[in-house]
C-alpha cells in the first residue's frame, strides 16, 4: 500500500504543482489588469493635464499629445489660488485633527479609566449620536454659524466637527484594553491623573491615536458638503471646494481642469504611500473591522 | 514570615503615607473632579455642536422658516407635505435606494474578491494596496471631475472603448435619465471599494493560520478553504462593512453633485442632494430639516433591520 500511494501522489504532486503555478501566473496577470483598470482614470487625468487644449478628445485617443504642455499646471495653479486652497486645507485639517485627537483622548480617558456617577449614562448619549447623519446637523449648524458671524472663516470649517462622539468612542475602546496595573504604580507614587494620562496612557495609545489622526485629517481635507455651504469666498476655499469653483469657471477647459485635479490628488497619493504599510493594522486596531 | 510583614509597610512612598483606607476614600471625589476636567472640552463642544443642533433640527422640522423671514410653527405640515404632496420626494427616495442597492452590492463583491485575492500568494501586495486605496483617499470632487471627462459622450475614453469593442459609442452616460444613475454608481464603486477591501484584508489576516493548516492537511483546495474557513470567519467583518456602506451610501452627495447636478431632470437627485436644494438653494430651513429627519429615521430603520437579521448569518467566534 505504501509504495503505490507514494507513487500515485508523486505523480499527483507534479501535475498539481504545474496547475498551481499556471493558476498563480494567471492570477498575477489578472490582478495586474485589475490594477491598471483602477488606475486608468488617474493615468488619463495626468495625460490630459499635459495635452494641448485642442487634443483632449483626439481620435484615436493617445496618452501623449503632440507636445507636452507643462505650463497647464502653472496656468491652473494661477487661474485660481491653488496654493491658497492647499494652505487653507492644511490649516483646517491640521488644527481640526489636533482638536479632535486631543478632545477625544481626554474624554475617552474620563469614560474608560475614571469612575464617576453618571458615566455610563453620559457615554450612552454619546453612543446614541453616532448614528445621526451629518445632514441632520448641517441646517441648524449653518444657522448657528450665521448667528456667530462665522461664514467664510476657519472656525466654521473646523470647530463644528472637532468634538466627535466617534473619536471618543474609538479611543475609549482602546483605553479599555489597557490593564489597570499600569496606572497603579504611578498612583502609589502620588502622580496626578493628568500625569498618568500624558505619561502612561497616551504613549501606549500611539497606534490608536495615529489611526484616528489620519482618518480625521483625510476627512477634513476631503470634506465637501460643509465647505460648500459655509464658504463662498474664494480665499477661504479648501481643495475640493476650490476644484468645484474651478469647474464652475473653466467649464470645458479639460486640460486645465485635469491639471487642477492632479494637483489636488497629489497630497492624497503621498498620504497613501506613507501609510500603505499601516493601513491594515490601523483598521484592524481601531475596531473598524467589526471584530 | 510573620515578622517580615509589618516591616514591609514603610516601603510605601512618602507621598502616600496616609493610611490606605483614607486614600481609598479620597479617590472617589478626586476622580470625579478629574473626570470633569478631562471631559469638559469635548462635552462642551459635543453639547454645542452635536446635541443641541440635533434637538434644534427636530424643532425646526415643525416650523416653516424661510432663512430671511419669520419662523412659523406649522406642526407636522412639513412632513405631511413631504410624504403626500411633494412631487419629487418619493422619486428622490427611489433614486437613493437605486444608488444604495447598486453601490453596496457591487462594492462588496469587488472589495471582497480583491481582498481574497490579495491575501493569497501574490507579489507586489503593497503596490496593489496603494492602487486600490488611492481613489478612497483622493478627494471625491477630483474623482468625479475625472470621470466626467471619461463619460463625455462620443469623444470620451469610455465611448472610445465602447466603439472599439462593440462598434457603437454607447449611451450618453450622464445625459440620459436611464444611464445617469448607473454611471454615478460605477464611478462611486471605483472610488469606494478600496476601503472595504482593506477592512476585509484585516479580517482575513486575523484568522488563525492553524485553521488553514488543518484545512491544507485535509487536502482542501483554495476554493474549499475560502468557502469553509475564510468566509464564515469573515462574516463579522462582512456585517460591519455592509452596515457602514449602506449608511454612508444613503448619504451620497458629492458624486451626483459633480457628475450630473442631480439630472437629467431629477433622475440622480438623492436625498441629501434634495436636502441641499431645499435648504441651501431655496432656503427653506424647516422643510430641509424635515428631509434630514426622514433620512435619519430611514438610516435607523434599515440599520435596525440589519442588526436583527445578523443572527441568521454572522458567526462570532
Amino acid at each position: 500500500m505504501s509504495s503505490t500511494t507514494i507513487d500515485l501522489s508523486s505523480h499527483g504532486v507534479t501535475r498539481h504543482a504545474l496547475r498551481r503555478r499556471v493558476g498563480r501566473v494567471t492570477s498575477q496577470v489578472l490582478l495586474f489588469i485589475a490594477a491598471v483598470i483602477t488606475l486608468i482614470p488617474f493615468i488619463w487625468m495626468v495625460a490630459t493635464a499635459l495635452k494641448p487644449a485642442g487634443e483632449v478628445f483626439a481620435n484615436p485617443p493617445s496618452l501623449i499629445g503632440s507636445s507636452i504642455e507643462w505650463h497647464n499646471f502653472a496656468d491652473a495653479w494661477n487661474y485660481l489660488p491653488f496654493g491658497r486652497f492647499m494652505l487653507n486645507g492644511l490649516i483646517v485639517a491640521g488644527v481640526g485633527t489636533i482638536m479632535v485627537v486631543a478632545s477625544s483622548a481626554m474624554a475617552a480617558y474620563a469614560f474608560s479609566r475614571l469612575k464617576w456617577r453618571g458615566r455610563d449614562g453620559t457615554f450612552l448619549i454619546y453612543l446614541g449620536t453616532l448614528m445621526v447623519p451629518q445632514e441632520v446637523l448641517i441646517v441648524p449648524m449653518f444657522i448657528i454659524m450665521r448667528q456667530l458671524g462665522w461664514i467664510n472663516s476657519y472656525q466654521a470649517l473646523i470647530i463644528p466637527w472637532a468634538f466627535t462622539a466617534f473619536g471618543t468612542f474609538l479611543l475609549r475602546q482602546f483605553f479599555m484594553t489597557l490593564p489597570d496595573e499600569l496606572e497603579e504604580a504611578a498612583r502609589i507614587d502620588g502622580a496626578s491623573r493628568w500625569t498618568m494620562f500624558t505619561r502612561i496612557i497616551l504613549p501606549l495609545a500611539k497606534p490608536a491615536l495615529g489611526t484616528l489622526a489620519v482618518f480625521t485629517f483625510i476627512g477634513y481635507w476631503n470634506s465637501f458638503l460643509w465647505p460648500l455651504l459655509i464658504v463662498s469666498d474664494v480665499n477661504m476655499a479648501t481643495v475640493p471646494l476650490g476644484l468645484n469653483m474651478f469647474l464652475g469657471q473653466t467649464g470645458n477647459q479639460w486640460n486645465l481642469l485635469m491639471a487642477a485635479s492632479t494637483i489636488s490628488v497629489i497630497p492624497s497619493a503621498i498620504i497613501v504611500i506613507l501609510l500603505q504599510r499601516h493601513l491594515v493594522s490601523g483598521i484592524a486596531l481601531s475596531g473598524m473591522g467589526g471584530r | 514570615m510573620t515578622i517580615t510583614r509589618p516591616i514591609e509597610a514603610p516601603r510605601q512612598s512618602p507621598a502616600t503615607s496616609k493610611p490606605p483606607a483614607a486614600r481609598q476614600r479620597g479617590r472617589g471625589p478626586r476622580d470625579r473632579r478629574a473626570a470633569l476636567g478631562f471631559l469638559a472640552p469635548n462635552l462642551v463642544g459635543f453639547l454645542c455642536f452635536t446635541l443641541i443642533p440635533i434637538g434644534a433640527s427636530l424643532v425646526l422640522s415643525f416650523f416653516e422658516w424661510p432663512l430671511l423671514g419669520e419662523a412659523v410653527f406649522t406642526g407636522l405640515a412639513n412632513f405631511i407635505e413631504l410624504f403626500t404632496s411633494d412631487p419629487v420626494f418619493w422619486q428622490v427616495v427611489g433614486n437613493t435606494f437605486y444608488f444604495v442597492a447598486g453601490y453596496v452590492v457591487l462594492n462588496l463583491i469587488v472589495s471582497l474578491a480583491l481582498a481574497l485575492w490579495l491575501t493569497s500568494r501574490v507579489r507586489w501586495k503593497g503596490f496593489y494596496r496603494f492602487v486600490f486605496f488611492l481613489p478612497v483617499v483622493s478627494p471625491m470632487v477630483a474623482n468625479a471631475v475625472v470621470w466626467r471627462l471619461l463619460y463625455t459622450p462620443d469623444d470620451g475614453l469610455i465611448a472610445w472603448f465602447s466603439t472599439t469593442f462593440t462598434g457603437s459609442p454607447g449611451p450618453n452616460w450622464l445625459g440620459s435619465s436611464e444611464w445617469a444613475m448607473p454611471a454615478v454608481i460605477l464611478m462611486s464603486v471605483w472610488a469606494g471599494f478600496g476601503y472595504n477591501m482593506i477592512i476585509f484584508i484585516a479580517g482575513i489576516e486575523g484568522i488563525p493560520r492553524s485553521l488553514y493548516e488543518a484545512g491544507e492537511l485535509d487536502g482542501a483546495g483554495w476554493w474549499r478553504r475560502t468557502l469553509n474557513i475564510t468566509l464564515p470567519l469573515l462574516t463579522p467583518s462582512l456585517f460591519f462593512a455592509t452596515v457602514m456602506t449602506v449608511i454612508s451610501s444613503l448619504q451620497v452627495f458629492a458624486q451626483p453633485f459633480i457628475l450630473t447636478g442631480g439630472g437629467p431632470g431629477s433622475s440622480t437627485t438623492t436625498l441629501v442632494f434634495y436636502l441641499y436644494q431645499k435648504g441651501f438653494q431655496a432656503y427653506e430651513m424647516g422643510y430641509a430639516s424635515a428631509i434630514a429627519w426622514s433620512l435619519f429615521v430611514l438610516i435607523m430603520f434599515i440599520t435596525i433591520i440589519q442588526f436583527r437579521s445578523q443572527k441568521k448569518w454572522v458567526h462570532y467566534s
